[in-house]
């Protein structure tokens, strides 16, 4: 062991530091399973003070450090950088505190997401971000990714519910903004630090703030001949004044791949399902639920359900959560984009994607957050076939366009990370991207935190190590 | 002090930046407090970047230059059915789209779906070098890049100055019902706050006015729905609905700041509905001083009618473990605990490296 190394082993006990390439092969991916490097060593923190030593220890050494929560990250967030640290948060997973008064909950990074709202539940309490991952992905990696759910455009996403972080940034110094209040004084820290996708530091301690869990459902399934259809519903709600909890559309594709994995019943012949959900007392539900019902029949739906029974709004959503999985029993591999456009170009955005996608040989499902205009189309290919990932790639690329080009983002929820950076200065000129740069570097001058995210390849200082890495060339590590 | 600039295009305003040594922007003047500097330092009126840009009633958004009175828009919004639910204080006053988010300073209903935090989507800023930038997006959803606008509420134009900002807007609620809950002391009105908070009614706006006589709640919805809602919170806390005239007066007047005298220092401080009768207490020893809670006892707005009472107000916050920021009177821009990591500094940097724009304590 070299010095540098012999300094990390003090850090931690041996269990936990990882070493040995076959310890290291479980972290060389996250869920853009295309892409893998290969870590210096993986670092199993349990405590926040063994984070901030390890953090130090990067600073020292120079080292760059990627932190880990369960490695759902769909935009190569949490791909390790060859020769960096991995610095895996799971076992930081205590809700630290629980306050049905206030209606927070103070957790540690590795809490999966879906672990607060059931901590929350016994006080009729929920955390509203819900991410189709959330039984799986961590508060940490939410926060890094302002993640999303089903519910953002009346709840916002993961920034809208932090309330208060304590932080190791980049630069070894700790910080805490925020606390248990809804309202703060000073500059909105927590919300910059919010989705910065891994480059500031590693969030330690996270405050949330829980919602009184609504009293009463509505949730209507309703299928249409066309795409066009379901947009033009959409439409229809919005401008009704009716604020819905949750606006989604399945696409065909979508649909066939949840009738398979979870016997889901979808009306027949449909190319697109909507999905509309109110909530609230049920006294304001049991008005808007006329309207709505109106509205949705005067869309010309093939047939609309609405859900009888907790147990039948339940089986809606399991279908429409297990979307991305299901559709990975239709393919070997798929891709799944990010896109955002304006609502009302929603049905012309479809039709595009789905022009470039016979152009282009692939299959591509569709499955979105109508209400804001996120969509996730599915791309699948067969990462066996020759040029096949390259074709893949080459399409998403060219959604991403179609979607700043219609006046949307690149990105709704699942972040930029190493998936999207070369699309940035689609979304922001030079000046701009500068401009977040020295942003970035305020936080991390040396550009050691998750470097080779974000940013196009030529921003990434830490990722131009050529050669070796330095505990490399002293002998400390070598590549198998 | 020297006589303002007032630029006509966001272009203008950068050159307006880049053309003096030091500047402060100036909105409504309904926040005197922010521009307060040195008067050697050129002002720049954002009253020629007035209008809204864009405005799509279908996507829920709406951008408009930082000059704007927010009055203008929501009168807009409102002609198209539509809010923002975060009841922009200052609107008679005239308060300006810039100075809303540069101040942070929300309404009442903050409490039920957030403040301007959760609403702005995008900005238009000139940073410290005189470079326009625009950060954020203008649709309701986007995870590109860090969240400047976002960062920006509550800055107090320390960090850039706004050309134009983007929101989502919500649908305005049918109709509203105000409910006034007596209360004896800040604890028993915490202890409604909080358990009304609990609840499943959806409360929209929870406030506890500086005239000592309680709760107020106001609940907003379909019209027949509200009117069980307010049995059942008047079955578990007596109290009185008030008739739609004294209900919008309520409102409007907590609006404007009508409670506080034109002339008195105003400060808002972050608080907990938990430590509502500390506060209390503390300004119990601050001459002259007046308090109104809002946002369920997540804030205080405390008047003083003295200016030597600021200083006095200062300490006791820090006292307490509270921060707050000064927005009308002469006094420090910030109150009480001052959270000033390094990282602070390192921001101010990179975002105005000359330091164009007042330091973070001017
Ligand atoms: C099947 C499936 C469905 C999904 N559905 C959704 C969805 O509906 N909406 C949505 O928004 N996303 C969705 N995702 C994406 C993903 O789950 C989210 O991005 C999630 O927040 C990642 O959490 P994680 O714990 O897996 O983080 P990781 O993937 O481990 O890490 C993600 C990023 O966070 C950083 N990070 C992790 N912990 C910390 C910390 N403590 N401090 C600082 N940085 C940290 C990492 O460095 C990395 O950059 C889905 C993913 C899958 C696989």
């Amino acid at each position: 062991m070299t010095d540098p190394i012999r300094r990390l082993a003090a850090l931690l006990p041996a269990e936990r530091l990882l070493l040995r390439p076959e310890q290291l092969a479980a972290y060389e991916s996250d869920a853009l399973t295309a892409y893998r490097a290969s870590p210096l060593a993986v670092a199993i923190p349990e405590t926040t003070d063994e984070v901030v030593s390890l953090v130090r220890w990067c600073r020292g050494e120079r080292v760059p450090f990627v932190a880990r929560g369960s490695g759902t990250s769909l935009s190569g967030g949490s791909l390790p950088v060859a020769g960096g640290l991995v610095i895996a948060l799971n076992r930081l997973n205590r809700i630290l505190r629980l306050d049905p008064a206030l209606r927070i909950a103070v957790v540690e990074p590795g809490v999966v997401n879906l672990a607060v709202t059931q901590a929350a539940a016994p006080h009729g309490l929920h955390y509203a971000p819900d991410p189709s991952s959330q039984s799986i992905c961590t508060i940490g990696g939410n926060v890094a990714f302002n993640s999303g759910g089903a519910h953002c455009l009346k709840y916002g996403m993961t920034a809208n519910h932090v309330l208060g972080l304590k932080a190791v940034l980049a630069t070894g110094e700790i910080v805490e903004w925020g606390g248990a209040g809804r309202e703060f004084v000073g500059p909105d820290w927590c919300g910059l630090f919010t989705g910065n996708e891994g480059l500031f530091g590693i969030a330690l301690e996270i405050t949330l703030q829980l919602l009184p869990r609504a009293e009463c459902f509505h949730t209507v399934l309703a299928g249409y001949r066309t795409l066009e259809q379901a947009g033009d519903a959409v439409s229809a709600i919005v401008a009704s004044g009716l604020l819905p909890g949750a606006i989604e559309i399945m696409d065909a594709l979508a649909l066939e791949a949840a009738t398979a994995a979870v016997h889901a019943e979808y009306p027949p012949g449909c190319e697109a399902v909507l999905i509309v959900e109110l909530e609230g007392t049920r006294e304001a539900v049991a008005c808007e639920r006329v309207a709505l019902d109106a509205i949705v029949a005067a869309s010309g739906p093939v047939e609309a359900r609405p859900a009888r029974d907790a147990e039948e709004r339940l089986a809606i959503w399991k279908g429409r959560k297990s979307a991305f999985s299901a559709v990975g029993r239709l393919s070997p591999d798929f891709i799944v984009q990010d896109g955002v456009v304006p609502r009302r170009r929603l049905g012309e955005a479809l039709r595009r994607i789905g022009e470039l996608a016979r152009a282009a040989g692939l299959r591509c499902a569709n499955v979105f957050h109508a209400g804001d205009g996120n969509l996730h189309p599915l791309i699948l290919y067969n990462g066996r076939e020759a040029g096949a990932l390259e074709r893949a790639e080459e399409l998403a690329g060219k959604i991403l366009k179609l979607c700043v080009a219609m006046g949307g983002s690149i990105t709704g929820e699942h972040g930029v990370g190493v998936e999207k950076r070369e699309f940035l200065p689609d979304m922001f000129g030079p000046d701009e991207i500068a401009c977040l740069e020295r942003i970035r570097a305020a936080f991390d001058p040396l550009g050691i935190a998750n470097p080779g995210k974000m940013f196009p390849a030529g921003g990434a200082p830490a990722l131009q190590h050529h050669g070796l890495h330095p505990l490399e060339r002293t002998g400390g590590i070598s590549r198998e | 002090m020297k006589a303002p600039w007032t630029p006509q295009t966001p272009g203008e305003l950068a050159d307006a930046v880049r053309s003096a040594t030091r500047v402060v922007p100036a909105g409504g003047g309904t926040k005197p407090r922010l521009g307060a500097v040195d008067p050697a330092v050129q002002r720049v009126s954002l009253s020629g970047l007035s209008g809204l840009v864009e405005y799509d009633p279908g996507e829920f958004t709406f951008t408009a230059l930082a000059g704007t009175p927010v009055r203008d828009i929501v009168a807009a919004l409102a002609e198209r059915g539509q809010c923002l639910p975060f009841d922009p204080p200052w609107l008679a006053g005239g308060s300006t789209l810039g100075g809303l988010v540069a101040g942070g300073v929300a309404g009442p209903g903050r409490f039920r779906f957030g403040g301007i935090r959760d609403f702005i989507l995008g900005v238009r800023f000139v940073d410290g070098a005189g470079r326009l930038l625009r950060l954020g997006g203008k649709v309701v959803k986007n995870a590109a890049g860090f969240d400047l606008p976002k960062f920006f509420t509550g800055s107090a134009g320390r960090f850039g100055i706004l050309a134009e900002a983007t929101f989502k807007v919500f649908p305005r609620p049918a109709s509203t019902l105000t409910l006034r809950i007596p209360a004896e002391g800040p604890a028993a009105a915490a202890g409604i706050l909080m358990g009304l908070a609990a609840t499943a009614w959806e409360p929209d706006a929870l406030e506890v006015p500086s005239d000592g006589r309680g709760v107020v709640v106001r609940l907003a919805g379909p019209g027949p729905a509200l009117e069980t809602i307010a049995g059942k919170i008047l079955g578990r806390w007596p109290g009185e609905i008030l008739g739609a005239p004294a209900a919008a007066e309520f409102w409007t007047n907590l609006r404007e700041f009508g409670w506080a005298d034109a002339g008195a220092a105003l400060a808002r401080v972050a608080i907990l509905p938990t430590r509502m009768e500390a506060l209390a207490g503390a300004l119990r020893t601050v001459p002259g001083a007046r308090c109104h809670v809002g946002a369920g006892g997540h804030v205080a707005f405390v008047a003083l009618a003295t200016p030597d009472a600021i200083g006095t107000l200062d300490v006791r916050l820090g006292a307490l473990g509270l921060s707050g920021m000064l927005l009308r009177g002469s006094g420090p821009l910030w109150l009480g605990v001052r959270n000033r990591p390094a990282i602070a500094a390192s921001v101010k940097r990179a975002l105005d490296p000359e330091g164009r724009f007042p330091g973070l304590d001017d």
